[in-house]
């Protein structure tokens, strides 16, 4: 078994009285596919943004390759921004609304951070955009601003755009729930070619079909509490908890089948 | 009154380099005001509150101060505190002061109706401090606000004209000047008039330009 790349420690946050996270324990090993499951307002959200310090934890560690996000090693002292922003770039994040940044085209989208950020050199970037385009089939959109695009294909270039950042894991929350169901699978099938390429996924979903079939484990989360973690097989066949069940049983009823079965070709 | 616009025409050099002067201190002021209202911009969405407080109590003098009287101060007012400017240093100083209030007003109400997720993406993607106001903030609100920074712009060109009370020779004052002398009142202000109107279509078509651009970002 791999060393965990990310490794998640007694995550607490709430929000004024609303306790949203309330104790989370969970790894995530390099090359894994993890996908978080819950309810609404489960607090799953709320992890994801709390990993790279979007939301600021009350309390719990984050370690990403051994390293400690958003405190100093070994004390109580808050990183400064810039030593904050270094470790965000090691991890990607995909946005439910896409976030793409509006006053760009598709390439500069991809190019910004690596180049304004990293400090890459331009040609480099350049080069590695264009194959990402082309990796997630939006090579002829280069020119494009997200404006003019499609749910689905600002959602693959929202995915090209993290990867553009070389990060050691990539974040997915809810990337398909802003989409009408017919552009779901175009992007579904994008992350499972990341998922054949070995790359490490956080995915926070509702998309049960794709969820077992792509993930390696399920992480159910209920009122702040992390429920449940098995595999998909056992998760989806035999949940252990009454809880689980109780979700699975309500999306049995609402989810017309796997949508990941519903891919393009 | 044909003899009014054959004096007007004589004079026109006068009336030229008015119209030159006008123009050359409203650009000043125009691009002087924006670069600092756009810091301003940064004060007023700041996250500490002692910081919004000073910054909107600028905004609301500036929007409160009637401009005749701002640049009356300005000019000779602040000699006895000791602060003494020539008349184009304070008129360019009066319109600066009293514009940035306005533009970063509405360069905050651009900012705030941005997309906040686009703010949170730059946090993601490893940007901070000024980088995620230059590179992510700034250049979609200064698209989006272009119309009403145009407004402003025309605003600043209308407003200078009330400099001429401190002897800057600009359209206004190169008019009332003609006018005074060979007495030709309607042919003097309806040059000055139409040449302001001039201007106003020339920043007009500024703004077309760069809707045209924020259009296809739409």
């Amino acid at each position: 078994m791999n060393p965990p790349l990310l490794e998640v420690d007694g995550l607490r946050k709430s929000f004024a009285d609303n306790v949203v996270l309330d104790g989370i324990d969970m790894t995530v090993a390099r090359g894994e596919t993890v996908c978080v499951l819950g309810p609404s307002g489960a607090g799953k959200s709320t992890l994801l943004r709390c990993l790279n310090w979007l939301e600021k934890p009350d309390a719990g560690v984050i370690r990403l390759g051994g390293e400690r996000i958003g405190m100093r090693a070994g004390g109580n002292v808050p990183m400064r921004d810039a030593e904050l922003a270094r470790m965000r770039t090691r991890m990607g994040m995909v946005f439910q609304h896409f976030a793409l940044w509006p006053h760009m085209t598709v390439l500069q989208n991809l190019m910004e951070a690596p180049l304004h950020v990293q400090h890459r050199p331009r040609a480099e970037v350049r080069r590695e955009a264009e194959a990402l385009l082309q990796k997630v089939g939006l090579v002829d959109k280069r020119d494009a601003f997200p404006a003019r695009l499609s749910g689905g294909q600002k959602q693959r270039v929202g995915i090209a755009r993290a990867l553009a950042m070389h990060p050691e894991v990539l974040l997915f929350d809810e990337p398909t729930s802003a989409l009408d169901p017919e552009l779901v699978g175009e992007v579904l099938s994008v992350m499972d070619d990341l998922r054949r390429d070995g790359m490490t996924m956080l995915i926070v979903t509702h998309e049960m079909g794709f969820a077992r079939e792509a993930a390696n484990r399920i992480v159910f989360i209920d009122r702040g509490k992390l429920v449940e973690e098995a595999v998909p097989e056992h998760f989806f066949t035999a949940p252990r908890t009454e809880r689980a069940r109780q979700f699975l049983a309500r999306y049995a009823g609402t989810s017309s089948g796997p949508t990941f079965s519903r891919m393009p070709a | 009154m044909s003899r009014g616009w054959v004096v007007v025409w004589q004079h026109h050099n006068e009336m030229l380099s008015g119209l030159l002067n006008t123009l050359w201190i409203s650009v000043l002021a125009a691009i002087a005001s924006l670069i600092l209202g756009a810091g301003l911009a940064m004060l007023l969405m700041s996250r500490r509150r002692p910081i919004v407080r000073i910054a909107t109590t600028f905004v609301d003098a500036m929007r409160c101060v009637p401009f005749l009287l701002l640049a009356y101060i300005v000019y000779y007012g602040l000699p006895s505190l000791g602060l003494t400017l020539d008349n184009w240093s304070a008129g360019l100083s009066s319109l600066i002061l009293y514009n940035t209030g306005y533009m970063a007003e509405l360069l905050v109400a651009a900012w705030r109706s941005l997309p906040v997720e686009t703010i949170e993406a730059a946090h993601a993607f490893g940007f901070h401090g000024f980088g995620v106001f230059r590179r992510i903030i700034l250049p979609p609100v200064l698209l989006n606000a272009a119309p009403m920074i145009g407004n402003q712009v025309i605003q600043i060109v209308k407003d200078s004209a009330f400099l001429t009370i401190i002897a800057v020779t600009e359209l206004t004052h190169a008019a009332a000047s003609i006018q005074s002398t060979y007495y030709v009142p309607f042919a003097a202000f309806v040059a000055a008039v139409l040449l302001y109107w001039v201007l106003c279509l020339g920043v007009e078509q500024l703004v077309g330009f760069t809707d045209a651009v924020a259009e296809r970002r739409r």
